[in-house]
């Protein structure tokens, strides 16, 4: 689990003063910054690119402060598939998935460097405006966060904010499609207008996902939406994204190589910042073509 | 080998047992001091409110007194079809004094009969004077007519007087005394609850003086105080907190706002007295000048808490509200500030209730003056509560000691009024 418990070892001669008020703010967002700042070129095996990618990253580098997280990442989100990214602790997969929808602009000391663009336009682009951007690019976050509103309001915010409902009645539908899509509706409509902080760690985090489904984004981003849940909300969630890849493209950063291999079609393996191999799931869990994702697969670390 | 462990076990157990009993000793005797501690000041505070209160609680009733009153109309200088210009000017005075000299007609000498119209406070008067305008018929006629006490005559009425002094050493004299107790046993003297007290201002005469003037004025002024460090103060500890970059020019500011909190309230007087009335030329004693003041000085107060509720909100709710879509703005208003909002209202509380004691820094822009209106607005002059019980703390006549205690208890009561409103309002925000 990132950002619990794990301390960031940055090697004395790198710190710098302020470089703990850095790793702080970093580690408040349950990031775990890690420094793998080397020179060094590597090629990442396997497949990394496809036909018609929703979303494109090229040569991204990522840096918090004067430590680096990211190498030199190249890598296409396909669309309407269910890409997993695993990889040991602090190997740099959730700062990747915060890159996506620009997530990491709220850390000041971050800063990111190369090409992503969503269906073709660069969205760190001056100009761009991450509203719309995080809209279209929903996110789940690892520990669910459902605001301390109702279950409606929960739900209903982004559609309010964005405009998407003209009056109650479709209000309404939103919510409530919302909520089936999130296969929490059942369990929860005679209770819309309760906190929705007072729900389960499972039914939280589909809340979480029927927050993010209401403003029809075109991708999903999930930082580890299950490990703080138990096995049955796991399975359940599990089912919901399968159910939801043939709406929405999906990136799902996962720590379990289980969960990875039962939910997605292909698979990045990340270590230390840099993309190691991309392939079909199958392909990357039964023949990995890199020694570091076969010892990762096999449990040597991890 | 088995014996050595099992030695080694007894002797960490019995260590351990031993150290036990002095820890459990220490954690009893800290208990002690702290429930030392809270009775102690439990007695204070009762000590500190029995007194109070003692001294207060008489000041809420007023004696009245029951007197015959012919209201002969020429004594009263009126003709016999009379203008309300002719009733309202008529000589209600002549006709108390008479009556007076009626009920006790054994009483001669300019000095006795001054000692007995001194009885009757100078309230009388008018009392008359708005009965008659409500009744002209009243003319020509003698009803009995409840009259306000003097301020001694009530006080010996109440007990407060100790007759075992010599006479010269009091206000209430012996002839005073046999008159009043006459009254009494006739059932011509009765205590009622102290209206007055509510319904009028300041007064050169104890029986005469109310809060009502002092009350306006505090509500006035915080009102404006409010009004100004409110808004300002939560919208700075927003800027600080989530939009303002952080630089050196940021950590001034946040210096500088920390010293502010600790900078002495008669400074803000000063200030107040050579910018908002000397230069900017706005009216002395209003509650104005007096609430752009205060707010000067609460201003750091509600920042500085603002601030802390606001960092205290958890990261999580921020990045789900932006990963929705939500600006930054948006962000703030919808998610952070309601969350933050019981720690703000303390904030607040805490600010208002220092304001609302405040007497230093109004003394210096002129709210000591003896205002006897009550205040109609912002720019009318007034004074405080706090004021008003430092000028009647001041007063020699012995009326005005209950009514200090009397206005004290007002203050704390309308300090706790506050603070109903701020956790009701609390209650509210945290349930949603």
């Amino acid at each position: 689990m990132t950002g619990t418990g794990e301390s960031t070892p940055v090697s004395p001669a790198r710190a710098t003063a302020g470089s703990v008020e850095e790793a702080a703010t970093a580690r408040d967002h349950g990031l775990n910054v890690r420094d793998h700042t080397e020179t060094g070129d590597y090629k990442t095996v396997g497949k990394p690119f496809v036909e018609n990618a929703k979303m494109a990253a090229r040569n991204v580098n990522v840096y918090y402060g004067d430590k680096q997280a990211i190498l030199n990442v190249s890598l296409d989100i396909g669309a309407n598939e269910v890409i997993a990214m695993i990889g040991p602790s602090g190997c740099g997969k959730s700062t990747f998935l915060r890159t996506l929808n620009r997530m990491n602009d709220i850390i000041p000391i971050c800063r990111v460097e190369g090409d992503i663009s969503l269906d073709g336009e660069d969205i760190y682009g001056s100009g761009q405006d991450t509203v719309l951007l995080r809209a279209r690019v929903g996110m789940v976050f690892q520990k669910p966060n459902p605001f301390p509103k109702s279950i409606y309001e929960n739900v209903a915010y982004g559609p309010r904010i964005h405009g998407l409902a003209h009056n109650k009645a479709e209000m309404d539908e939103i919510v409530e499609n919302s909520l089936r899509r999130a296969s929490l509706f059942d369990e929860v409509k005679d209770q819309l207008d309760k906190p929705g902080t007072g729900l389960s760690g499972g039914q939280q985090q589909r809340l979480c996902i029927a927050r993010a489904i209401a403003v029809s984004p075109e991708v999903i981003l999930m930082d580890e939406p299950c490990s703080a849940l138990d096995p049955i909300a796991t399975a359940r969630i599990e089912e919901l994204i399968d159910e939801l890849r043939a709406n929405y493209t999906i990136a799902i950063v996962t720590h379990s190589m289980q969960q990875a291999a039962r939910v997605s079609q292909r698979t990045a393996y990340f270590h230390l910042g840099k993309l190691i191999e991309v392939g079909a799931t199958k392909t990357v869990f039964t023949t990995p073509r890199h020694e570091l994702t076969e010892n990762y697969i096999t449990g040597r670390f991890g | 080998m088995n014996n050595m462990s099992n030695q080694d076990r007894y002797r960490n157990t019995a260590a351990i047992q031993a150290s036990l009993r002095k820890r459990y000793a220490r954690e009893r005797r800290f208990q002690w001091y702290g429930r030392i501690a809270v009775l102690g000041s439990f007695v204070f505070l009762a000590i500190l409110l029995l007194d109070i209160v003692g001294k207060g609680l008489p000041a809420f009733s007023q004696y009245f007194i029951q007197v015959p009153i012919e209201m002969d109309a020429d004594r009263l200088g009126v003709g016999p079809d009379p203008t309300e210009d002719e009733l309202f000017g008529a000589n209600y005075l002549a006709v108390i004094k008479a009556s007076l000299r009626e009920l006790f007609p054994d009483v001669e000498g300019r000095k006795e009969k001054r000692l007995l119209y001194e009885m009757i406070s100078l309230r009388a008067e008018y009392t008359l004077r708005d009965r008659v305008l409500e009744n002209p018929g009243l003319i020509g006629t003698t009803t009995e007519f409840w009259l306000l006490a003097h301020a001694e005559a009530g006080s010996y009425l109440k007990g407060q007087v100790d007759t075992a002094l010599p006479e010269a050493d009091r206000r209430v004299k012996d002839l005073q005394v046999q008159w009043l107790e006459r009254l009494r046993a006739e059932g011509r003297a009765e205590e009622r609850f102290n209206a007055t007290f509510f319904t009028q201002g300041d007064s050169r005469e104890p029986e005469m003086a109310g809060i009502k003037a002092a009350l306006y004025g505090s509500f006035f002024t915080l009102l404006v105080t409010f009004l100004l460090a409110f808004p300002i103060g939560v919208f700075s500890a927003v800027y600080l907190e989530e939009f303002a970059p952080r630089n050196r020019v940021t950590d001034l500011i946040e210096i500088n706002i920390n010293n502010l909190a600790a900078v002495p309230s008669i400074v803000f007087g000063l200030l107040g007295l050579a910018v908002f009335i000397n230069f900017f030329e706005l009216p002395r004693s209003a509650p104005l000048v007096g609430g752009i003041v205060l707010s000067l000085m609460t201003l750091p107060t509600i920042i500085i808490t603002s601030r802390a509720a606001i960092q205290a909100v958890s990261p999580s709710i921020r990045e789900a509200a932006l990963g929705v879509g939500a600006s930054r703005l948006q962000t703030v208003f919808h998610h952070v500030l309601p969350v933050a909002m019981p720690g703000i209202l303390t904030g607040a509380i805490i600010g208002m209730a220092q304001a609302l004691g405040e007497t230093a820094p109004l003394l210096m822009i002129g709210m000591v003056a003896f205002i006897v209106d009550v205040p109609g607005g912002v720019t009318d002059p007034s004074t405080v509560l706090p004021v008003q019980i430092f000028l009647w703390a001041d007063s020699p006549e012995r009326g005005f000691t209950e009514k200090t205690s009397a206005a004290i208890m007002v203050l704390m009561g309308f300090l706790i009024v506050m603070n109903a409103v701020a956790i009701y309002l609390r209650r509210r925000f945290e349930l949603k």
